[in-house]
Formats: structure tokens, sequence, C-alpha cells
């Protein structure tokens, strides 16, 4: 079970993210790329796996590293549904609501994680920050619906019955 | 064979062979069971000789366009000096296919073998496997037979001792459907929004980092392990009908079917027999109403039109629709096609890349009026907006996505025309809240 890192204050100063192991993990990327331009989207998730969700600092900082400006890196990132550019709960969980999962009941799948959750409405945190549940599209596993993801962790045939044994495994 | 369900006796088991099988996810497992024979045996050829075998097999893209898989490898440029890339597209978003994580979280050496060999063929010393973020399990256990696979000379400076260099990077998409058309995916390796690029150039000509590039699905490349193991005549043998659509395939059957998974059967197998047997069938009391073969790209098939399909590229085109990636959306009597078409209208406006006016302004209007009449607010005249609008969106945009939203709504609206009637007479409950 992997836990996503906890969502850093907006005013704590920022703290560079490409030192030490994660400097080396990215390092060990640029062979592999003809470009420093081609590591922004493995830095950006390594950005998101240290911190969380990816901060205007963090930008700034990626952009330092691979020679590209902030606004360009902004710009990549606001692509990309993955990538978190606020803070999330501690545990983010991604719903497919897409038309085969809908056939196969995800509203009732969706609506048992908001109420346990505490969410209440999709796109929501809970106000124990413990969860964030939003609705994203067909997941690539429509024959075992409904598939949610819990941060890293993939759980197929979700049913309403089963949500509460799934929410308990993130504390 | 549709894990978690048994191998069925009218299946054709080739690609599929292992799922469920774990010790075939390592190297050792793999080799165990006849791995990396055809990558061996491919190194002992020349490119263009392995190119007239993938030819002469009959093999087309099982990425969704069908196109003749030797034929792309042929547009590579021979002797240009200018690094060649192979991507494997293995970025599968589209609604109702789940075939290639199959395939990649039980069959990782078989992806890998299949793409080494790919990637000799056309001259490329790396490839890339682009793996959508949302598939997590797909990418560990990639990531781990990619590391098994240069432990043991599979991958690396010198693969098998033939002095040829073949390296595999795996790279993880972010979150977005479109990055799975071919030109929005270099342009995402790149370390660029995911924006399709206007063609030609075509990508062999100057693809990924402006080099030529061939680009292939998932399941295209491990069928090529397989062609070159037991040759092209035994590929090209497997045909049930048309003779321009060979081998196996795997279909993806979801929604509401008994047995939902993906069923691997010759081409040219009767839909009818998929669904109602492979699949087990619809749910006691319900009957089929309607199929969207193709994932959700293409036009919705009735009831009779499925049944009377044949599974290949040509026989469901035969009847009214398209093969496309082949996943089977199957919806009996009590599905709301209203509703599931709006819902997938609702897809392509959150995925469109929105670079074109048409896809942009079309995606989300085709939204809106849909929500209107499902909420009881329709208007008659909705209903040629629709297909004003999709007529507009169709065959004008840089790529297919804007086309891909309004093929459900037209087929729809031709086919169901009672399911909007009722909507629009407000015979029927609105399905969404008005606000
Ligand atoms: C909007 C859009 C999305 C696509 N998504 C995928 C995809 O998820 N996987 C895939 O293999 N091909 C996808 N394709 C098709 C690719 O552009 C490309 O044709 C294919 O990967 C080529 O491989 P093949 O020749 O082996 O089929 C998509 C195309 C479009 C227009
Ligand atoms: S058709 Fe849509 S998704 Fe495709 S390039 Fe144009 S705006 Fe982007
Ligand atoms: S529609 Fe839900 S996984 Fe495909």
């Amino acid at each position: 079970m992997s836990g996503t890192a906890h969502a850093a204050h907006h005013d704590a100063p920022h703290q560079p993210v490409f030192v030490g192991k994660v400097k080396d993990k990215l390092d060990a990327l640029f062979p592999k790329y003809p470009t420093r331009m081609a590591c922004l989207l493995p830095a950006l998730w390594m950005v998101q796996e240290e911190r969380g969700w990816i901060s205007a600092d963090a930008i700034a900082e990626v952009a330092t590293v691979l020679g590209l400006t902030p606004a360009y890196v902004r710009g990549v990132a606001t692509f990309y549904t993955m990538y978190h550019l606020h803070p999330v709960g501690r545990h983010f969980i991604q719903v497919c609501g897409t038309s085969p999962c809908h056939l196969c009941g995800s509203d009732e799948v969706m609506k048992a994680i908001l109420q346990q959750t505490g969410c209440g409405e999709v796109g929501a945190t809970s106000p124990d920050d413990r969860f964030t549940v939003v609705e994203v599209e067909c997941l690539g596993a429509c024959g075992f619906a409904t598939p949610i993801l819990v941060d890293d962790d993939f759980h197929d045939s979700v049913t309403p019955e089963r949500v509460a044994g799934i929410l308990a495994r993130y504390p | 064979m549709g894990f978690p369900h048994p191998s069925h006796s009218k299946e054709t088991v080739v690609l599929s062979k292992y799922f469920g099988d774990a010790d075939a996810r390592t190297y050792a497992g793999w080799v165990k069971r006849g791995g990396y024979e055809a990558l061996k045996k491919a190194l002992g050829m020349t490119p263009e000789a392995i190119i007239e075998e993938i030819k002469a097999s009959g093999l087309r893209g099982r990425g969704g366009a069908g196109f003749p898989t030797g034929m792309k490898w042929s547009f590579m440029p021979k002797g240009d000096n200018k690094p060649h890339y192979l991507v494997c597209n293995a970025d599968e978003s589209e609604p109702g296919t789940f075939k290639d994580r199959e395939l990649m979280r039980w069959t990782p050496h078989q992806l890998i073998e299949g793409c080494a060999i790919g990637a000799y063929a056309i001259g490329a010393e790396r490839c890339y496997i682009y793996i959508r973020g949302e598939f997590t399990e797909p990418w560990h256990v990639m990531t781990k037979a990619v590391e098994e696979a240069y432990t043991n000379g599979a991958l690396g400076a010198n693969v098998f001792g033939s002095g040829k260099r073949i390296d595999i990077v795996l790279h993880r998409g972010a979150g977005a459907y479109i990055c799975g058309e071919e030109t929005a995916m270099m342009n995402s390796i790149e370390g660029r929004r995911g924006n399709p690029r206007i063609k030609p150039p075509f990508p062999a000509v100057a693809g990924l980092f402006g080099m030529p590039t061939t680009i292939n699905n998932v399941e295209t490349l491990t069928a090529v392990c397989h062609i070159l193991n037991r040759g092209s005549a035994w590929y090209k043998g497997l045909c049930l009908s048309s003779p321009k659509s060979t081998g196996t395939k795997l279909f993806s059957v979801c929604g509401h079917v008994m047995k939902p998974g993906n069923y691997e059967v010759t081409m040219g197998f009767p839909m009818k027999d998929l669904i109602h047997d492979l699949a087990g069938g619809m749910r006691p009391g319900r009957r089929l109403k309607a199929v969207i073969p193709g994932g959700s790209s293409v036009p919705i098939m009735n009831a009779a039109e499925a049944e009377a399909a044949l599974c290949d590229y040509e026989g469901i085109v035969a009847q009214g629709s398209m093969l496309g990636s082949a996943g089977f959306i199957v919806m009996d009597d009590s599905a709301d096609i209203v509703y599931e078409i709006y819902r997938l209208a609702k897809f392509y406006a959150h995925e469109s890349c929105a670079q074109c006016t048409q896809c942009r302004e079309g995606t989300a209007w085709t939204t809106k009026i849909l929500e209107r009449i499902l909420k009881g607010q329709g208007k008659r005249e909705d209903l040629d907006l629709l297909l004003d609008l999709s007529e507009q969106m169709t065959g004008k945009t840089i790529c297919v996505l804007s086309d891909s939203c309004a093929t459900p709504i037209v087929s729809g609206i031709k086919k169901f025309p009672e399911e909007f009637d009722a909507y629009l007479s407000r015979a029927k409950a609105p399905a969404l809240a008005a606000v």
C-alpha cells in the first residue's frame, strides 16, 4: 500500500526536490533521451511522488533543472490531469465514470465512496484531509468494472459493498 | 483468454495463453515457455526479411486503424544514418478497451520481445514504451521485466551476442486520452503538451525528436513474436472470413455481459458467439440492445447488426460499424442509449486537446445539448442541431477525436430514434436533474 506524501503547507519555504537520491534518479534518465526537455514528464512525477503535489516553487525548480522556463513547465503540467497543482488529501481516489463502467453501476460505487470518505461531492477533499475523490475517464479496465485507483493502488471490480474494506486500508 | 475466466474451447489462444500464470511474468518463466526464441531468430535474419515475413502474414495494426504492419515498417528510410525510433503505444484509454493492460500485466516479456524485434526491423536502437499514467500495475511489471531483460542480455549494447544494440525506455503518461494518438504521443515523450501534430510529415519521415519513427500498438508487437516463431503462412491461415483480416485478435468485451473479459479468437469469428457464448451472454431476463464494438469511437450497432457481424475489419464494416480497437461495449435492454451517448460525448469533451475549433466547440456543445435532452428540456430541433454539429465535426480537424465524438451520436440518433423521442416528448422522466 503506497501512501502519497503529505500535502505541504502553502507558506513553508520551498525545499529543493532534486537533491540526493531524487537528483540521482533524474540524472540517470538524461542518457535515455536526446533532450533534457523530454525528462519533463518524469521530473514532474518525481516531484509529485516526493511532495504529494506540484507547487509553483517546484515548477520553477523543475524549469531550472531542465533548462526550461516556469511558464513552459506550467503549460505542460496543466495539460495532464494526473498532476496535482494544488494540495490534495492524504489519499487520492480516482473512480471511473465512463459509459462501460456506468453501465455496470459506477454511479453507486461513487456514491458509496463519497459518503464513506466524507467528501460529499466529486472533486472535494474530506474535512479530515484524509481523502480527495475525483471522477476520471476510462481507466482501461472496463472488464473489471468498477476500477478505482487509490494513490498508486489499482482496485478492480469494486462494488459499493467493498468500499468500506478498501478505505480501511488507507488511514 | 478471458482472464479470470478459464480459456473457452472456441478461443484460439496465442497471445493470451499465459494470462493468469504469474510464472510467465519472469524472464526464466518466459524462456521456459519458449520465450525469446523469436528474437534470437530475428537477429539471425536481415531487417528486410523480417519485414517481408510480417507483410506476408497479413498482420494489421491493433491500435485502431488496422494499417498493415509490414508496410508501415517498410516506410522507414534505409541507410539515412539518422537515429530511428520505435514507439510502443501502451496508452490504452479508448473506452471499452482493456487488452493491452492484460498483455503487459501477464506477459511483459512477450511485449519486450516484440518491441526488440520491431526495433531491429526498422533500424532503431531505442524503443520507448509509452504507458498511461493510471496503469500502475503494468508499469511495475514492465519495469521489473525490462530490468531482467537487460540482466539476461535480451536488451542492451549487444543483444544475445549479436552485436546489435536495442534499448527499451518506459515512459509514463500522466492522464490524457489524446496521447494515444501517435503524434500527440511523440509530443508527450518530448516533454510537450499532448497536442496531435499536422501530418505530413508522417512519423516515418519526421517523428519523435524529428527522426524517422514507427509507432505500434502493444498487441501488434506481441503478435510479431508468434509470426516469427511459427511463420507467416501459419498466421495467414488463421482466418475465418475476409482474407484481409488474419491472425488472432483479443476482443475486450464489457458492459452488460455475464463474463466480461478479453477473448482471443481467430479473425472472422461470429460476434453472436463472442457475446452470447464466450462472454456468457446477457443477465437473466435481459436481451441484447446495442453494441459499440470499436471502443467508443465507432458507430453503435443495434442487436440485429451485432448478431449478424463477423469479427474482423471487413465484417464489422459490413454491419455498419468499425472494428477499431475491438473493445465491445455491450448494452442490454436496461441501458439508456441517450445517456450512454451523452456520457461518451462528455468523455470526448473532457479529452479534446482543444487546438481545433470544430473539436473544442463541437464536443462541448454536443455534450450540453445531450444534457439538456436528458434533463427533459430538449427541443425537437435539438436532433437536427446535433446532426449538423456532428457533420461539422467530421473530417475537418487535425486528428479524428472530433469525428469519434460525432460518430456514436449520429449513429445513435439514426438507429435508436425512439430513445431520443421518449425524452423529447416528455414520455420518459428526465435522467438528469434540472438545475
Ligand atoms: C484520439 C486517438 C486515440 C488513440 N488511442 C490509442 C491508444 O490508446 N492505443 C493505441 O494503440 N492506439 C491509439 N490510437 C491509434 C494510434 O494513433 C496509432 O494509429 C496506433 O498506435 C498505431 O499502431 P498500430 O499500427 O500497431 O495499430 C489512437 C488514435 C487516436 C486518433
Ligand atoms: S481533433 Fe480535437 S483532439 Fe484532435 S487535434 Fe483537434 S482539438 Fe485536438
Ligand atoms: S470505462 Fe471504466 S475502465 Fe473503461
